[in-house]
């Protein structure tokens, strides 16, 4: 081959891998476009300051928003504390067998389909007590946020230098001072992001809620009854044959992609100001 | 004399003090380590957890119907008939598909970020475009593609000549190779950053092209990275449930061409499982174990073969 045709086929290859890297990432601006142009009119007063009513009247999104909050909060709340336990657990025995299991554990977690997480938290929480409840579904959401924040905490942990850790068990702190004063400290900017990321992924989950939260078109701020969240009423107004509807869901997906963007951005910013 | 007594007292109290101070560590010691253990076996629990819970939910189902429900194709929950052969069929088969098509994007754009020479604004926004993409939530996915690919779809099949119905199986395949080629892409981005640099550089120093030294030196050096990539990925797709359910169409027969509607075990369990009792619950339970199942399996290969990679 000469060095021509050789030359050539890089160039081809080249203009080719970016043809198809531009076009890959193509879908999100058309989604991102689509929704401001069909969201940005939905966006009233209305939509942030009323609940759901039937067709006809006048709604909003209110009871969702509220609901989003709450149930991604809660699960947050749940999640947290058992991802940084079980973080510290493989990272104090990684060398251990158990903590191997774990790791595989974790990735197994992650690969749960969604649905599968909504059905069995409804056989764990909903068929027992006979009713949907918002905490069922901050349950469903936990256990998918679990994988993100365990994953991110070990990473946190195997990044501190392993002299500081020496250096407080050498001055003979406990495991407990030296978890709690030394390593928890540092890794908190780690942890932080991780949680930011898996509260960005369960604040737009729909299908571990179907069964769960269920949705609910009242304003509710009881968490052993039904709630509505905003993913939830977006694929409720989606599926409605009504225009007024769908402008709803428009205006709904438009506050949603929002707060997932905002979580993003915001975990991205602590880790490049934490790498600092 | 008085002065040092006191010196003595304070220095005596100070030490039971401290012991006490450490007595007191021990315990919180201890309270640390039984909720790291407790935090780990809850962890370790979810997943056996949910498989049993799962068995025993479809137990009802085995003992009634069994597994010769995997083999017929009438579903019919009035007359009680479950066959699931249609959906096993659709969830692998739309899962395949996108995988497939997913590939020539994501492996591009992997190799388009890993270009050490290439333009790094370019390459900043290429990365956290594809970050965004993985952020946006299912059901947006599918809300838009309901919106402005099923008509797109309906256009293309007046023009073939099928039914215009812009819902089916066509429009999920596209929607899912969307949704999976930000995490595919991503661990090929991850992967091929791992090849040495020192034998890209032997490439280019024996005067290779940067085309010659992807395909001859990257590529078979990342490939059993690439391909538990492109398995996890087929893991996620498999389960994916907003967006099929969105645009698949529902349908409970075996698909009769790429466009005609379908359903996939996640979307039918998505549409029909708030109103089933029964039987036909356990029926959707063990089509659900039956997902996890495989999903489950799916996750496990990759991740063997993404550890087997890095080693």
């Amino acid at each position: 081959m000469s060095i021509k045709t050789r030359k050539k086929k890089d160039k081809i290859f080249t203009l080719l891998v970016m043809f198809l890297s531009i076009l890959t990432i193509l879908p999100l601006f058309l989604i991102l476009l689509y929704l401001i142009k069909a969201g940005f009119s939905a966006l009233n007063l209305d939509l942030i300051t009323k609940v759901s009513r039937p067709i006809g009247e006048r709604g909003g999104a209110l009871n969702s928003i509220i609901g989003t909050l709450i149930i991604s909060l809660l699960a947050t709340l749940i999640a947290t504390p058992i991802s940084v336990f079980t973080g510290l657990f493989i990272f104090e025995y990684r060398k251990k067998v158990v903590s191997k299991i774990l790791n595989i554990t974790v990735r197994l977690i992650s690969g749960i389909p969604s649905i599968i997480i909504g059905i069995v938290v409804y056989l764990w929480m909903v068929k027992p007590l006979g009713k949907y409840s918002a905490l069922s579904g901050s349950v469903a959401l936990a256990i998918m946020m679990i994988p993100n924040t365990v994953t991110s905490t070990v990473e946190t942990l195997e990044m501190i230098p392993i002299g500081l850790r020496e250096a407080s068990l050498a001055l003979g702190a406990s495991f407990a001072k030296n978890i709690t004063k030394v390593i928890l400290p540092l890794s908190i900017p780690g942890i932080l992001t991780g949680v930011l990321i898996g509260l960005g992924r369960i604040a737009g989950e729909t299908a571990p809620l179907l069964f769960t939260a269920f949705g609910n078109p009242f304003l509710n701020l009881n968490i052993m009854k039904p709630m509505d969240t905003l993913p939830l009423l977006i694929y409720n107004y989606a599926l409605s044959p009504f225009e007024e509807w769908h402008k709803i869901a428009w205006g709904a997906s438009l506050i949603l992609i929002f707060i997932v963007l905002i979580l993003n951005v915001l975990a991205k910013w602590i880790v490049s100001k934490w790498n600092r | 004399m008085e002065n040092l007594k006191a010196l003595i007292q304070r220095q005596s109290g100070n030490i039971i003090y401290r012991f006490a101070s450490i007595k007191k560590l021990l315990n919180f010691d201890k309270i640390l380590k039984i909720s790291l253990f407790i935090s780990a076996a809850l962890v370790l629990g979810i997943v056996l957890g949910f498989v049993v819970t799962l068995c025993v939910a479809s137990f009802d189902f085995l003992k009634s119907v069994g597994f010769s429900s995997l083999l017929k194709d009438t579903w019919n929950p009035l007359t009680d008939e479950f066959g699931a052969s249609p959906f096993i069929f659709t969830t692998i088969l739309v899962s395949s598909l996108s995988l497939l098509l997913s590939i020539p994007f994501s492996l591009s754009i992997a190799i388009s970020l890993s270009d050490k020479k290439g333009n790094k604004l370019l390459q900043s926004f290429l990365n956290t475009s594809l970050d965004l993409m993985a952020a946006v939530p299912s059901v947006i996915y599918g809300f838009w593609a309901l919106f402005t690919l099923s008509p797109l779809v309906r256009l293309l099949q007046t023009k073939l000549g099928f039914a215009p119905m812009g819902v089916g199986l066509f429009t999920a395949v596209i929607v899912l190779t969307i949704m999976i080629i930000p995490f595919s892409a991503g661990i090929s981005r991850e992967v091929i950053k791992l090849v040495p640099q020192e034998l890209e550089e032997a490439g280019y120093s024996l005067g290779a092209t940067r085309y010659e030294v992807i395909r001859s030196i990257i590529l078979p050096q990342a490939k059993s990275g690439i391909i538990a990539g492109f398995i996890l990925s087929m893991g996620r797709s498999l389960g994916e449930t907003m967006a099929v359910t969105m645009v698949i169409g529902n349908f409970n027969a075996f698909p009769k061409n790429i466009f005609s509607p379908a359903n996939t075990i996640s979307s039918l369990i998505a549409n029909q499982f708030n109103e089933a009792s029964g039987l036909h619950q356990s029926a959707l339970i063990f089509l659900g174990l039956i997902l996890l199942v495989i999903t489950l399996l799916v996750n496990l290969a990759g991740a063997f073969i993404l550890k087997g990679s890095r080693r």
